[in-house]
């Protein structure tokens, strides 16, 4: 940067007496430095009685932590690790966490507590002023390393030899590159894998909390249920990652009240099946309130409108909900007519 | 945006959708309700429903008309049910005080008799969920961990992981749980009070309501274990940020004046 | 070792054991020129020269327990079913992280505790070295020659925030299982390679199984390995520069006054770690923290209300909750500016932070060193600056927790958006004026003090009837330690034509910077400081009042 702009006089005067010695009162500067006021006794330093006591309360404190570190061991060996006591304000807790606790700090703190009252009651207070050096060499210093380095550097004929400089270059450039290849196997790649869910035609809607299909008559007006595609198992290998976009939230509507008409088409009897995933970051949303239609995410507050093909009202998410296309098999349960048309959960690059 | 919320806050659009909304309930429960219990014939029941009536005039006809059809103020309670009924009336809701985003819990005002009297006169102008037997919340003999995946499923993304309550949108929240009785949550999980969806049993069965209430009660009454100390509200990240920085950097920043502080120094005489 | 000694020109015979000890590693180390230069270094008394002590402790705390938690924590996301002692989880699927992470807190005796520290310390330590942040910003100790330490202090902040976060995700708990989700979501935002990077960090689809094993080698090895290298840089500049001092009487840019490191620092700065272990056990028996078995273990389509970061992370919560969900489709693409700008944003703000001393150093222009702290309302701009961020910082924990705001205060979480969205513009705005007002008028007490004395609160009456509050005058501690600070010029823009009368370019930077410069130091940015002449003329005048 440029800062030789600017001119010497610019910058401040230093102030104050010259070089740490202790100045002196200048009567006819009534604001220079009057030095380092004169070193006052604590009660400690001249009455020994004094002295004592702080002795003794530092040794107390010490003594006590001693206890506490007792304490500590005899509640390990004898308090039994679940046993919950009350303590008014704190609750039900664990009497051993507690007793642990407390003991640990208390044996801590007065270690703490006791040394730094013996070098605040008793150990000298005077103040001692240390001189500062300045960082920067001096310019002698200065001009022997520079001198040094271009010596070593001559010496090394690096600028002499430009091949064995360049290619030295391309080596030290190219090898971290095998340390990049090394990281692709962190992962699979995308591929599709984003656009897919495992609804597909014909796939049975699972209630979630009973794991039986379900039928349109159980779907309630203003009721809320969660399903899951018919034949996943919380106990499969892949269950986390398919229910993170698989998970499905069904309502049930007066179809008067739909007012998308995509929405309606794809809903059966009024019953509609969205993504249970936010398309913000993919907190599964599902804060229905079943009198607004309104659906709330609980970490971002994205608010959807289930009664208008739920499109964004409020809140960061940038896209509707997906809805999944139902109907209801031979049987008379409600099956997916398909998988989701569009990628669920948070948007990325290729979603497009 | 104002607008908007004003329009949504207003009592009317609530009681127009609370209306559609009750009423769907009651007509679909009866369908599955036990026919026997919708009627009632002899005549201490008929005397109930006399006692029901009167009270009903006096408390609630004003806002939900004289034969409970619903009025601009309140929505018809033809077919709620008594389950309903002793939900609102239960926990204080009902009679609301005044209009707003959301009818709190407060102070019961009639005593259970009367409640009973109110549901029954309710129950009789249409069928809708009746109130659940004791065997049917009490949580004994419950799957307490069922219930907890139950309720992480179901019900912690409003009332929060134990049930501590959260925010909805527009000044409305889901209350906190703690000292709700057993009945009163399953009858919210079957009517579906206000904004809260209902859970009918078709989808949360009735042995799943249990199971919920059993873990309600184990992780948030006044008998629930904390076992590393104090709960700081059960509210996660924000008061433990909170705690740690007031309780936490606070002492130890006071701690830090006494170590940098001088000592005394002895009064010159 | 034999008596001889093996240097017979001097005798160490008969020294005490200690000594030996020391001589036999002075000869294989050479710890007596290190001690020579650093025994009896001394270091000023001010508390809040003891934050930055705060975060060392805190840290250290960190590791000590973190290192007793690896013992019985497993990083495995392989599903097992529970059969521990906590009744209302029994019988559920978790992962194995989740599973031990249980044990250690229901079984291991006193692995609660531990737990409880080390999450303690963590959030203390970060608010340790937030605090420690603002006391070097305010009081100006980041200029020349501490520059590089304040780099080192902010990378310190910000691989603890993610050191934080890794480690807070480990037991793949509802809640933090959340915050990862969020993590993916965000590094799906990043245009062009953000699929490919969140595919590779989670070993495929989220959320696999493998995110926990990678987390734990950062959160174990890697963030605090560099962690610890940047505490130890950090110290030795600490050491090597010699701690900066507040203006007093005998106080200079020259010289550093306080107390010796032994023994008054060893046993205060010792026992101060005690009394910061001590008082975060107590926390830690009194207060609980994550309690991880009332969240439950994660699944992706759960979730609770009141989903947040710990509080370090609450700025970039805040940031995501208050934008409005923009998104672009073009050409088969999505730009997902609803998260990509606040992720932005949030680099933008920490940069920014790292940067600001070399920004203050280049409007100053000023190149000499400093060790006499600014006193914050002497450097109004700076201090406005300052204010500004932090009161944007708490808009965006305001955000981040507005669900909290709402259920506590009543309030409709709309409108508590809103006024986010609003204040993240305004309020540092409105801050930075107030402060610097605030700044100016605080400068002008002390000058006020500083030639007519201080209010004595004692009130004389004249002969002649009329009332004055006698005003005492300063001592010369007083008034230099009042009239001690530097105070700079404005830069102007020099001659634009120079003495041949050729006109010369301005460059664009040169303009910025005198117009920094001017509110930085310009007239309306500070108020001159008292002159011996004006000081002199109110003296030795009549009387004063």
């Amino acid at each position: 940067m440029s800062s030789q702009d600017i001119p010497e006089e610019n910058l401040p005067a230093e102030s104050g007496a010259a070089h740490g010695a202790v100045g002196v009162a200048d009567e006819h500067n009534p604001f220079a430095d009057p030095g380092l006021p004169p070193h006052e006794h604590r009660i400690q330093d001249i009455d020994e009685r004094a002295a004592k006591r702080s002795e003794r309360t530092v040794a107390l404190l010490f003594t006590v932590s001693m206890l506490a570190t007792l304490g500590f061991i005899a509640s390990y060996v004898w308090i039994p690790n679940d046993k919950s006591i009350f303590i008014w304000p704190l609750g039900h807790i664990s009497a051993m966490n507690f007793a642990l606790g407390l003991t640990l700090g208390v044996a801590l703190f007065c270690i703490g507590a006791g040394a730094v009252h013996w070098a605040r009651t008793l150990m000298s207070d005077a103040e001692i002023a240390d001189e500062r050096h300045p960082i920067e060499a001096s310019p002698e210093v200065r001009a022997k390393v520079h001198a040094d380095f271009k010596q070593g550097a001559k010496e090394s004929a690096i600028g002499r030899r430009p091949l064995i400089r360049n290619t030295l270059l391309g080596a030290l450039t190219l090898v971290p590159f095998s340390g990049l290849f090394l990281l692709r196997d962190l992962g699979s790649l995308p591929h599709e894998k984003l656009r897919h869910t495992l609804w597909a035609k014909g796939k049975r809607l699972v209630n979630m909390n009973t794991n039986q299909p379900l039928r349109p008559e159980d779907i309630a007006t203003g009721s809320l249920t969660f399903a899951k595609p018919d034949g996943l198992e919380e106990n499969n290998e892949d269950f986390q990652n398919e229910i993170a976009k698989a998970a499905l939230m069904i309502v049930r509507l007066q179809p008067d009240n739909i007012k998308d008409k995509r929405e309606l088409e794809w809903s059966h009897q009024g019953i509609v099946a969205y993504s249970k995933i936010c398309t913000h970051v993919g907190c599964p949303i599902s804060l229905y309130e079943q009198q607004t239609h309104h659906v709330l995410c609980p970490c971002h507050q994205s608010t959807f409108d289930l009664s208008d093909g739920a499109r964004v009202i409020f809140g960061p998410a940038g896209h509707a909900l997906p809805q999944l296309r139902i109907g209801v098999d031979s049987e008379g349960y409600l099956q997916a007519l398909g998988d989701f048309e569009e990628p669920v959960g948070p948007a990325f690059w290729e979603r497009g | 945006m104002k607008k908007l919320s004003a329009r949504r806050r207003h009592p009317l659009a609530a009681v127009v959708v609370l209306l559609l909304a009750l009423a769907a309930t009651g007509g679909l429960y009866t369908a599955f309700a036990p026919a026997s219990k919708a009627k009632a014939d002899d005549s201490a029941q008929s005397l109930t429903i006399e006692e029901g009536k009167k009270l009903y005039e006096v408390g609630c006809a004003s806002c939900h008309g004289a034969g409970g059809q619903g009025t601009t103020d309140g929505p018809s309670l033809v077919g709620v049910g008594a389950a309903a009924v002793d939900f609102q009336v239960g926990t204080g809701r009902m009679p609301a005080q005044q209009p707003g985003a959301q009818i709190p819990r407060k102070k019961v005002i009639y005593n259970q008799a009367e409640i009973d009297q109110l549901a029954a006169y309710i129950a009789s102008l249409g069928a809708g969920p009746s109130v659940p037997t004791k065997n049917q919340y009490s949580p004994e003999g419950a799957d307490i961990a069922k219930g907890g995946e139950l309720f992480r499923t179901n019900c912690a993304q409003c009332h929060n992981f134990t049930g501590k309550g959260g925010a909805l949108t527009h000044g409305k929240f889901a209350p906190d749980l703690e000292g709700v009785q057993p009945k009163h949550i399953y009858e919210a999980m079957q009517t579906g009070p206000q904004n809260m969806p209902s859970f009918p049993d078709t989808t949360l069965s009735s042995k799943n309501k249990k199971d919920i209430i059993a873990y309600l009660h184990s992780v948030n009454s006044d008998q629930t274990k904390n076992p590393g100390g104090l709960e700081l509200g059960g509210l996660g990240p924000v008061s433990e940020g909170l705690f740690g920085w007031i309780f936490g950097l606070g002492v130890l920043i006071a701690v830090a004046v006494w170590v940098a502080a001088r000592t005394a120094k002895a009064k010159k005489s | 070792m034999s008596t001889t000694a093996s240097n017979p020109t001097r005798s160490r015979g008969k020294a005490p054991a200690g000594e030996k000890l020391a001589d036999w590693a002075d000869g294989r180390l050479g710890i007596y020129s290190l001690a020579k230069a650093n025994m009896r270094k001394i270091f000023p008394d001010h508390w809040s020269f003891m934050l930055g002590e705060v975060c060392l402790y805190s840290f250290l705390i960190i590791i000590l327990t973190g290192v007793y938690l690896t013992l019985f924590f497993h990083p495995s996301m392989n599903e097992v079913v529970y059969h521990g002692s906590y009744v209302p989880l029994q019988g559920q699927l978790m992962s194995e992280a989740f599973n031990s992470t249980l044990h250690i807190s229901f079984e291991v005796r006193g692995g609660l505790l531990i737990r409880q520290i080390h999450h303690w310390a963590a959030l203390i330590f970060l608010a340790g070295m937030f605090v420690h942040m603002m006391r070097v910003f305010f009081t100006g100790a980041f200029r020349k020659p501490r520059e590089v330490n304040w780099l080192f202090g902010f990378l310190l902040f910000v691989l603890g925030m993610f050191t934080g976060f890794t480690g807070y995700s480990l037991p793949d708990d509802l809640l933090s299982g959340t915050g990862v989700r969020f993590m993916e979501g965000a590094i799906l935002s990043v245009p062009i390679i953000g699929t490919y990077i969140s595919f590779f960090l989670f070993g495929g689809e989220f959320p696999g199984h493998d995110f926990v094993a990678r987390f734990y080698s950062i959160h174990i090895l890697l963030l605090p390995g560099i962690m610890l290298g940047l505490v130890v840089g950090h110290l030795i500049l600490v050491f090597y520069h010699k701690h900066t001092q507040f203006a007093g009487p005998g106080k200079t840019n020259n010289n550093v006054v306080g107390m010796p490191l032994l023994p008054v620092y060893m046993a205060k700065a010792g026992g101060f770690f005690f009394l910061v272990f001590g008082a975060i056990a107590a926390i830690a028996a009194i207060a609980q923290i994550n309690p991880i078995w009332a969240i439950g273990p994660y699944r992706p389509d759960q979730v609770s209300t009141g989903a947040q970061p710990d509080w370090y992370m609450g700025m970039a919560e805040g940031l995501i909750r208050a934008m409005p969900g923009w998104e672009i489709n073009f050409w088969g693409h999505t730009l997902v500016l609803g998260v990509f700008i606040p992720l932005v944003l949030f680099g933008v703000v920490l940069i920014a932070i790292a940067l600001y001393p070399f920004i203050e150093a280049w409007v100053t222009g000023d190149r000499r060193e400093h060790h006499i702290l600014d006193r914050p309302r002497n450097v109004p701009t700076r201090t406005a600056f300052g204010a500004a961020w932090i009161a944007w910082y708490f808009v965006l924990l305001v955000g981040g927790g507005n669900d909290l705001w709402a259920t506590h205060f009543h309030l409709s979480i709309n409108a508590i958006t809103w006024f986010v969205r609003i204040a993240f513009f305004l309020v540092p705005v409105i801050t930075f004026v107030i402060t610097k007002r605030v700044c100016l008028g605080l400068q002008r007490r002390d000058k006020e003090k500083v030639l007519h004395g201080r209010e004595s609160g004692i009130i004389k009456r004249l002969p002649h009837g009329e009332f004055i509050e006698v005003h005492e005058p300063l001592s010369q501690e007083q008034l230099y330690t009042l009239t001690a600070h530097h105070q700079y010029e404005p830069v102007e823009i020099g001659p634009t034509v120079d003495e041949n009368g050729v006109e010369r370019k301005v460059r664009g930077t040169e303009k910025l910077r005198a117009k920094l410069s001017h509110a930085y130091y310009g007239e309306d940015s500070q108020i001159a400081k008292p002159t011996v002449e004006e000081y002199k003329e109110i003296t030795s005048g009549h009387g004063h009042h």
